[in-house]
């Protein structure tokens, strides 16, 4: 046991003396105000989308920025259909000219200008510049698409493996199948019920690998933020908002409306509370799962960039081995986000196929 | 004299940690008095500390 623990402070003291010769070239141009500003603004560049696929950016001796990624297709409608790729944009710093049109990029957001670049503001620093509308593939959309080839190349091969072995699990699969039934027989079957709980499956079983993929590629070194995004969770909430009305029987309806079992002047009292209540379950979701992804992401990058503030391997090895906790917990936080998202839809769905019998 | 936001920061903070460390502490007594009942009470441990943290996440937002 000691000689673990011995392992252990050898490797957190190592990894930070690493993290200080990292950076102990730039002590001498910078000062520790600069440093916290530029810590804030990378933290507020990964927990944004970018239209580029950034993996890392370092300073030059000349003092000029070199990034290392991927640039992303930017699709847009302006009038027509205008694509060309975000390394036109050149991180912000020219503009990007298709045809007659000159596009520039202004605090992440592409607006139309002439070839000047000229940006004009109103009185509250608004921007006066139109926005085309804007279909590019950014980082969280390719991210999302990556997911999702992802899980549908797993699990077509899953079920085809399936149907090949005879109804059992192989390889992957002694991994994935006690998931699968444990979504089945404790998320679905107890809260929509035995009856009903087959139409719901399918969704609920994509939602939580969806989720969770999400969210473990988040944990990555790629600096992907995609469940960590509100627009993400927004439309995920929005589907399970649908899928919970749409699918409503008239009981659901009739506990909103005509709440039964209650004196008559509750009933129109419970009836706006409860009609909020059908925004507010989706709303709920929706900010749970945004703003624990978000938080942990900034959590986890703030930790890190202790190193860059300490400059001293005491500092160094702290930080390292907090974020390394972090980490630890943040992939328990992602198995635990996707299960809570999908054991309270479930739960809504529920409430919508519920029969009466009492 | 106004009052800077962060002391709203600590009072989320304060408010959601009794809110957890409550049901937290719910749920381990039932679990010793029901061991068997174990994994549906972590279920229902589960979805309050889920509903007390989506409020303090939504306080944080206002703030």
């Amino acid at each position: 046991m000691p000689r673990k623990i011995y392992f252990l402070s050898l490797v957190f003291i190592l990894f930070g003396a690493f993290s200080i010769k990292a950076q102990d070239k730039k002590e001498n141009s910078t000062n520790i105000g600069n440093t916290k500003s530029e810590i804030k603004e990378y933290i507020n560049h990964h927990v944004l989308d970018s239209y580029d696929f950034d993996l890392l950016s370092y300073t030059k001796a000349d003092e000029s920025k070199v990034y290392v990624g991927i640039p992303l297709p930017i699709i847009l409608w302006d009038g027509g259909l205008v694509i060309f790729s975000s390394s036109n944009f050149n991180h912000g710093k020219s503009l990007a000219q298709f045809g007659e049109k000159y596009y520039t990029l202004y605090h992440g957001k592409i607006y139309k200008t002439d070839s000047s670049g000229k940006i004009s503001y109103d009185i509250k620093q608004h921007v006066l510049n139109k926005a085309p509308l804007d279909f590019s593939i950014t980082k969280g959309v390719a991210s999302i698409i990556f997911v999702s080839i992802i899980m549908f190349v797993l699990f077509t091969n899953l079920a085809n493996s399936y149907k090949k072995n005879g109804m059992i699990a192989k390889g992957l699969g002694r991994f994935f199948e006690p998931i699968i039934l444990y979504v089945r027989d404790e998320i679905a079957i107890p809260n929509i019920g035995i009856k009903y709980y087959k139409r719901y499956m399918s969704y609920l079983l994509t939602l939580f690998f969806f989720i969770w993929f999400c969210n473990m590629i988040g944990l990555t070194p790629l600096g992907i933020n995609v469940t960590g995004n509100i627009a993400v969770t927004f439309c995920l909430a929005l589907l399970t908002f649908i899928i919970t009305n749409v699918t409503g029987k008239k009981e659901y309806w009739k506990h909103i409306f005509w709440a039964p079992g209650v004196p008559l002047p509750m009933k129109f009292l419970l009836a706006p509370i409860e009609l909020l209540g059908v925004l507010i379950k989706p709303f709920s979701l929706m900010i749970r799962l945004y703003a624990n992804i978000s938080a942990g992401h900034i959590v986890m990058m703030t930790l890190i960039s202790m190193i860059f503030i300490f400059r001293n391997w005491v500092g160094s090895s702290m930080s390292f081995m907090l974020a390394f906790f972090i980490s630890i917990i943040e992939i328990l936080v992602a198995l635990l986000q996707a299960y809570i998202f999908t054991i309270l839809s479930a739960l809504y769905f529920g409430f919508a196929v519920e029969e009466q019998d009492h | 004299m106004e009052i800077p936001a962060i002391v709203g920061g600590g009072l989320i903070v304060i408010g959601v940690g009794i809110g957890v460390g409550g049901i937290g502490r719910g749920a381990m007594e039932a679990i010793g008095r029901q061991p068997d009942a174990y994994g549906k009470i972590q279920t229902a441990m589960l979805i309050g500390i889920a509903f007390v943290e989506g409020i303090g996440f939504a306080a944080m937002f206002v703030l």
